[in-house]
Order: C-alpha cells, then sequence, then structure tokens
C-alpha cells in the first residue's frame, strides 16, 4: 500500500460520489416542476439502497474471485476480508478504497437510467428494480470488464467505464423506456423546469468526471495526468461538436444544447481515457457530440420515450467511445494499440463487448421490469401522474414559492 | 371613475409605472399573467425538438382613475409601454359604480 496512491483515490472517490447528487440537479432541472423530487429522488434514494446492497453483496460478486468468467464468488460478501488488507486488484490501495471507489460508480450507474423512467414510476417499483439491477446487471458487467471476466479476457479495454457505466445504463435505460411506455402528454410539451439546475448539475458531473477517469488509473501518476487531460479535451470538443450541428439544424445554440455536448465528450472518452493519444481524444469527443445530438433525436424516429435522453447520450456516447478506443488506442499511452496503430484486432475485441453490454443488459432489464410489474407494477396510476409524482408517491412540493 | 386594465409586456412596468406616477395616479396593483393574443406563442428547442410555446407571460396592472384623466393616462401609457411590434399589449377599460376608501369611509372620487 502506498499514502499517495492511496489519497489520489479517496479523492477520486469523493469526487465520483458528488457526481450522483449533479446528477440528480442535471435530470431534475429537465422534468416538469410536479416531478423534480422524486427524479432527484431516483439518485439520493441509490445513494443509499446501491451503497448498502454494494457492500452486502455487490461488491464481492464483481470483484469477488472469477467464477467461469462470468460472476466474482462470495469471498468479500458482507465486506468480509476487505478490512486492513490491500486490495487484490490494486494492490497499492487498501482494500477498503477500491471498494469505495467502485461503490461510487456502482450507485452513479444505477442512477444514470432513472433517466428514461422518469415522471411516471412507482417509487418502489424503482427500489426493487434498482436492486436486482444492480445485482444481475451492474455486478456481471462490472465483473466482464474489471473482475476479471470474458470481456477482459478476450482483450476488450474499457478505462473508466463506458461499457459498465455508459453503455450498461443506456441499454437498461432503453428496456425501462419501452417497458414502461410514453408519460402521458396532456396536449402539454414536456419542457424542463430549471435549466440552470441542469447546468450546475452538468458542471459538477464535468468535475466530477475527472475524479472518474483520471482516478480509473489507480495510481496517481502519469496516466492519472494523461486520463484528466483527455476527459478536460473531449468534454470541450463535446461542446463544440454538438453546437455545431444544433447551430445548423435549429437555427440558434442552446445552454442545453451545450451542456448536453460537454456530457457527450465525457461519455465518449471515458472507455479510451487512459488509452488514446490527446489528439485522438479531442476527435472523439468532438465526433461524440455529433453522435449523441443524433442519438438523442432517434427516440423520436423510433418511438421510445427515453424521458431524459439516457440512451441517446450515454448509450450511444458510450458505444462510440468503445469502438474509438478500438481505433485510437496506442501503446505508447497504454500497452494496447487500436487499429489505426496496427492492431486490428482490438476493433474487434471491442465490437463484441459492445455487441455483448447491450444484448446482455437490454435483456436481463426487460426480464427484471417484467418481474417488477408482475409483482408490484412498474407505472403510477394515469390520475397519479397527471399530479405529478412529488405529491403523488412522496406528499411533498419542490417549489412553493 | 374608470377602471383600466393594462395589460402589457413584463419589461416594460417599471416605465409605465413611472408614467402613472408622474401623471398623478396614486395607486396601482398588479398581477403576473399568461395568455395569448395576436402575437400567439414562440417556438422553444430543447435537444433538437421544437416546442411550440402558446401562452407568454404578461403582466396586468390595474388602476381606477378620474374620469378627467382618463385620456392622458390612456395616451401617456399607450406611448410609454409601445414598442410597435405585435404583442405590445391592450387595455380594457370599464365604468366603476363607487369606491370607498377602508380607512375613512369616503365614497366616491375623494376615495382614490
Amino acid at each position: 500500500m502506498n499514502a499517495s496512491d492511496t489519497a489520489f483515490v479517496i479523492i477520486c472517490a469523493c469526487m465520483v460520489m458528488l457526481m450522483t447528487p449533479a446528477l440528480a440537479l442535471f435530470y431534475g432541472g429537465l422534468v416538469r416542476s410536479r416531478n423534480v423530487l422524486s427524479t432527484h429522488m431516483h439518485s439520493y434514494a441509490s445513494l443509499g439502497l446501491i451503497s448498502v446492497l454494494w457492500a452486502f453483496v455487490g461488491y464481492t460478486l464483481a470483484f469477488g474471485d472469477d467464477v467461469g468468467g462470468v460472476i466474482g464468488n462470495f469471498a468479500y460478501v458482507f465486506l468480509r476480508g476487505v478490512e486492513g488488507a490491500a486490495a487484490p486488484a490494486a494492490p497499492q490501495l487498501p482494500h477498503t478504497v477500491f471498494m469505495a471507489f467502485q461503490c461510487m460508480f456502482a450507485v452513479l450507474t444505477v442512477s444514470l437510467v432513472s433517466g428514461a423512467y422518469a415522471e411516471r414510476i412507482r417509487f418502489s417499483a424503482m427500489l426493487l428494480f434498482s436492486a436486482l439491477w444492480l445485482l444481475f446487471a451492474y455486478a456481471p458487467m462490472a465483473h466482464w470488464v474489471w473482475g476479471g471476466g470474458w470481456m477482459s479476457k478476450i482483450g476488450a479495454v474499457d478505462f473508466a467505464g463506458g461499457a459498465v457505466v455508459h453503455m450498461a445504463s443506456g441499454a437498461g435505460a432503453l428496456a425501462c423506456a419501452q417497458a414502461l411506455g410514453p408519460r402521458i402528454s396532456s396536449g402539454q410539451s414536456f419542457i424542463p423546469n430549471n435549466l440552470p439546475f441542469t447546468l450546475l448539475g452538468g458542471g459538477l458531473l464535468w468535475f466530477g468526471w475527472f475524479g472518474f477517469n483520471a482516478g480509473s488509473a489507480l495510481v496517481a501518476g502519469t496516466l492519472a495526468g494523461h486520463a484528466l487531460v483527455t476527459t478536460h479535451l473531449a468534454s470541450a470538443c463535446g461542446i463544440l461538436g454538438w453546437m455545431l450541428v444544433e447551430w445548423k439544424r435549429t437555427g440558434k445554440p442552446t445552454s442545453l444544447g451545450v451542456i448536453s455536448g460537454a456530457l457527450s465528450g465525457l461519455v465518449a472518452i471515458t472507455p479510451g481515457a487512459g488509452f488514446v493519444g490527446l489528439t485522438s481524444a479531442m476527435l472523439i469527443g468532438f465526433v461524440g457530440g455529433i453522435v449523441c445530438y443524433g442519438g438523442v433525436l432517434l427516440k423520436n424516429k423510433l418511438g421510445y420515450d427515453d424521458a431524459l435522453d439516457v440512451v441517446g447520450i450515454h448509450g450511444l456516447g458510450g458505444t462510440w467511445g468503445a469502438l474509438a478506443t478500438g481505433l485510437f488506442a496506442v501503446a505508447s499511452v497504454n500497452e494496447v494499440n487500436g487499429m489505426f496503430y496496427g492492431n486490428s484486432h482490438q476493433l474487434w475485441a471491442q465490437f463484441v463487448s459492445v455487441v455483448g453490454t447491450w444484448v446482455y443488459v437490454y435483456a436481463v432489464s426487460r426480464l427484471l421490469l417484467w418481474i417488477v410489474n408482475s409483482c408490484i407494477g412498474l407505472r403510477v396510476a394515469p390520475e397519479a401522474e397527471y399530479t405529478g409524482l412529488d405529491l403523488s408517491e412522496h406528499n411533498e412540493r419542490g417549489y412553493t414559492l | 371613475m374608470k377602471k383600466l386594465e393594462i395589460i402589457i409586456r413584463p419589461g416594460m412596468f417599471e416605465k409605465v409605472k413611472n408614467v402613472l406616477t408622474d401623471l398623478g395616479v396614486h395607486g396601482l396593483n398588479f398581477v403576473e399573467i399568461q395568455g395569448f393574443g395576436r402575437q400567439r406563442g414562440h417556438t422553444e428547442v430543447y435537444r433538437g425538438a421544437t416546442m411550440q410555446v402558446d401562452c407568454l407571460p404578461k403582466l396586468k396592472v390595474e388602476i381606477v382613475v378620474h374620469d378627467a384623466a382618463l385620456d392622458k393616462v390612456l395616451e401617456a401609457v399607450v406611448t410609454t409601454a409601445r414598442t410597435g411590434q405585435v404583442g405590445d399589449g391592450k387595455i380594457f377599460i370599464s365604468d366603476v359604480l363607487d369606491a370607498v376608501r377602508i380607512r375613512t369611509g369616503e365614497h366616491g372620487e375623494e376615495a382614490l
């Protein structure tokens, strides 16, 4: 164990924790005012529920000793043996610190999915689905990529969670949007209630993302610094990419477009932050902004109501980022070459991980949603939806000005 | 006595209030309203989706004036609140039967 690396990862874990409240603000500003609290609740409830489940069994399923490349064993159930030891996956860190850093990722990923079912899910159904989703979707995904599972064995790389966090939440979100059906529109447009919330939340997500990506180096060194810079540049270029297409297509650049573009760039660089060069990162971010703008338009074409565009931004941005890592990775950064540096196998491995993630997470999410719907019902009654979830599910109102 | 319901652009309030005060109007009240007239609404764009917003925010100022002051007040408000673009607002004028100052019990124009 090493003091500087430990200090670094502790700080990064705190920064990633901040991303969940930031996401609550980001999502909370986008819904209608009668659902502002319930949307915040989806993230904060995840901080409670998922953190506890992670300590009980989630962590060991993801990072316990590999069982057949599919799942971790029960070595660390209830965090048995974690206290006082060094982390097997990162011996420079205390096991507790590694576990906590990963815990923040799990909490955030579950919260990300909530953008798809906002404004119409029952709170109890949301809790049950989130718990099951952590155990049956997130934990296996984390194991496959980072815990020694099959995706890492075929050589697919994912620096900070392009597949585990973003594609997985996107695939889960698509399943949710389809299983729940569209929000009742009552002839009203879905106009955001508080875009300054959304901008503040997005800005804080950007800040937290430095902990997310740089921290994923798990060592306070050159690679962490490299990931910090790729992350920042990709986000900046994501803004420009989104702004460019938006300005051309609808005539004016919007603040929601700018912050969405920043997040698109961040999502796109997440899998490659510690594998690609600095100029490649800029290109990945710029294209990410354009790809995600298209991804957001897709929902109207395909007819699912992904309320806050999780599929468009996290799903498609993560997919682009995973494939781009297979193209632009360069061994001078971190031991792996992509197709443009003579290793076309890498693109193939990335492609398999993309297909594997989408198919598995989508299928298991649909199954879990079917189970939850059969047991307790997913959606609130229509009159509750008209009233808004803040009052109907929580007996509160967000604004009493 | 005439009651004026003056619907104006929200940004015009300070100017209208000042010109009314200059003309000796001693009191007014206003409410923030939403609605539409000829201007109809406008479009807003959120993540590439264009949305039609029909009702726009306006301000409704209510004052009651002496019959003799009506024309002067009307002209002042109209010239002050006008931009010449559709959406400047409207003024509705009606007769007022009586007025009472609660503190003293005075009636009629004395109470204004």
